[in-house]
């Protein structure tokens, strides 16, 4: 392996073993890219439309994009009056490490301040967060102010969909890209700056 | 041992003879069971790895008959399973032995390894045999995993989607991760489509390769026994070790015995207990999939139990993952972190013994905790387990340094 060794065969074999694993690095591509979601799954995560004018204040629609629930919460000024005062109890108060569209401010997170649109998904492992409206004490927590609670692992949230300290989820809930197409029509996955 | 050299020897030149000059049957044979010698002294924790063999051919035969009857299409797998059960003569039977099998493999699984804890089977000249079984483990977590999405009842649905999200904890691309894993922004028919294609092609493929490579360093290094006592260091002129026996026929008499208790109580759970009382199979997973509704209390299958306890444990999500995962890789390195030059429990002192003692009790209620509802009290328990199975490993690596042991003798004694 010293003295007679070719060395122009060995620079020859090396270079050509070289180009043989990064052709192999090529041809992994093909097999790895086809895991991607498919142009038909792609096609059926478009927008959708929701008419929200049937949504009296306090009350919750549950609608589907891309399979995932998305609440749209008319919020009571009850509700959202307490949210600056939530503020030391939750791990992210002011959203800075969410995912939010540019447009979305701080602490009532939405477009209009009372109307909440944010994915129905518990940041922990992808649960289903309830509803609990009302500003009475629970099981979970003496001092509820109204929000989303997780049945999985306990994980709670203020009515801006906040994370509160103690949680095992450890960001707010995410906040999909929207737009109003007119005051009672929201489109869900389209926000007018991206396709 | 005569009989078998001479009746190879005339068959020289017969129907074995032609044979052997183009493939080494009588060698093979000769290598792998009837002059393979293994230690005299093998107990009851020896029964488990061949009986982890036989789950596993039970787990392939009677997967390749259930894909027979079954499609993964998630608006039929559902009904595919309840045709299973109800309509393709004895399909119940295949199932459940299909069912009962996967949580009989881990029984196998779990003993076999705290077999190889008790007598440091993990040590040196063992090192790899351990390390391929630590991956073997590895895969046949994702094969039960995977496989237990393939009924598509709402608890598959949801814990896939809980285990997938896993890879979200990956920094800076674990979104577009989670994506791929599942080839959709949910879980959906395609995830479906490639969890059967591992499940029933790939991981097969790889754990059946592995088990091969497994008992092919085993029977390189030679078995380890009880006593931890290497036979090899005291041979008879034949060079056959002096505290050893022939494979075959001694030990597979030994593990036929095995085979039958052990069938005893599988055939036992396969016919009168097979969801063993939602152990075995989750009653939430008797309802199809539905995306819209979560299941009242998400909990993997009862294997899995200790290491969701530990991930539930950590208040943030990228830690308890991390933390997770971490408990499954510190048994990659037991070998290294295990420094006592004593390998069988037999000769180690008390504080070793009560250690892996209570190493033991705190993955077994730390299995009970992954399967309980989240209370402050539970959280709370299964943060001080985990912390201590963790300790165990740091302590293990201080402690063996110097650690005091009895004196290991020369030859296995005969009891």
């Amino acid at each position: 392996m010293t003295d007679n060794v070719n060395k122009s065969r060995r620079t020859l074999l090396l270079s050509t073993g070289a180009v043989g694993v990064v052709g192999a690095g090529f041809a992994a591509v093909p097999f790895l890219k086809s895991w991607l979601p498919s142009e038909r799954a792609k096609a059926a995560g478009g927008p959708v439309k929701v008419d929200v004018s049937k949504v009296e204040p306090g009350q919750m629609l549950n609608v589907l994009w891309r399979g995932q629930p998305v609440f749209l919460v008319n919020r009571t000024d009850q509700q959202t009056a307490v949210l600056e005062s939530l503020n030391d109890k939750l791990k992210d108060p002011n959203s800075e490490s969410s995912v939010q569209p540019e447009y979305i401010d701080d602490i009532y997170r939405s477009r209009k301040q009372n109307f909440l649109v944010v994915v129905g998904i518990c940041t922990h492992l992808g649960c289903s967060p309830k509803y609990y409206p009302d500003l009475v004490p629970q099981q979970f927590d003496s001092e509820w102010k109204g929000g989303f609670f997780c049945p999985c692992h306990s994980s709670r949230f203020d009515i801006s969909g906040r994370v509160f300290a103690g949680s095992p989820a450890s960001r707010n809930l995410d906040i999909p890209p929207y737009m109003y197409l007119d005051d009672n029509t929201i489109e869900i996955g389209n926000d007018g700056e991206q396709a | 041992m005569g009989k078998i050299a001479s009746s190879s020897d005339k068959s020289a030149n017969g129907f074995m003879g032609w044979l052997n000059a183009r493939l080494p049957v009588t060698q093979f044979y000769k290598d792998h069971l009837s002059e393979y010698y293994a230690p005299k002294n093998f107990n009851f924790w020896y029964f488990f790895g061949s009986l982890a063999l036989l789950v596993l051919v039970n787990q392939l035969l009677t997967g390749i008959w259930l894909t027979m009857h079954y499609k993964p299409d998630a608006a039929q797998a559902f009904g595919m399973v309840e045709y299973i059960m109800r309509d393709v003569p004895w399909g119940w039977l295949i199932r459940y032995l299909h069912t009962t099998g996967a949580s009989a493999f881990f029984v196998v699984i779990y003993f076999h390894m705290f077999r190889g804890l008790l007598y440091g089977s993990y040590k040196k000249p063992r090192e790899l045999v351990w390390v391929i079984g630590m991956v073997i483990y590895l895969a046949l977590m994702a094969e039960a995993f995977m496989g237990y999405v393939l009924p598509w009842g709402n608890m598959s649905y949801w814990g896939a989607k809980v285990i997938t999200q896993l890879f979200g904890a990956v920094p800076f691309f674990g979104d577009s991760l989670v994506e791929w894993v599942r080839g959709d922004y949910l879980i959906s028919d395609a995830t479906l489509n490639r969890f059967f294609a591992l499940h029933v092609v790939a991981l097969p493929l790889v754990i059946v390769a592995l088990v091969v490579i497994h008992i092919a360093a085993l029977h390189t290094v030679g078995s380890n026994n009880p006593e931890g006592i290497d036979i090899k260091k005291h041979k008879d002129e034949d060079g056959k070790p002096l505290d050893g026996i022939p494979f075959h026929p001694y030990y597979t008499v030994k593990d036929i015995f095995g085979v039958g208790v052990f069938l005893l109580i599988f055939l036992f759970i396969v016919f009168v207990k097979p969801d063993m009382g939602g152990l075995f199979l989750e009653h939430d997973n008797y309802v199809p999939a539905n995306p819209a509704v979560t299941p009242e209390h998400i909990k993997p299958v009862w294997y899995f139990t200790p290491f969701y306890a530990m991930l539930r444990a950590v208040p943030d999500m990228q830690m308890g993952a991390l933390i997770m995962l971490l408990a499954i890789v510190v048994l990659f390195f037991l070998p290294w972190l295990d420094r006592s030059p004593v390998k069988s429990i037999r000769y180690r002192r008390w504080p070793y013994k009560l250690m892996l003692g209570l190493f033991a009790v705190a993955f077994v209620i730390l299995g009970w905790l992954g399967m309980q509802g989240a209370t402050e009290l539970y959280k709370l328990m299964a943060q001080v387990l985990t912390a201590f199975y963790f300790f165990y490993f740091i302590w293990l690596f201080i402690y063996s340094r110097n650690e005091k042991y009895h004196e290991v003798p020369e030859r296995i004694e005969d009891h």
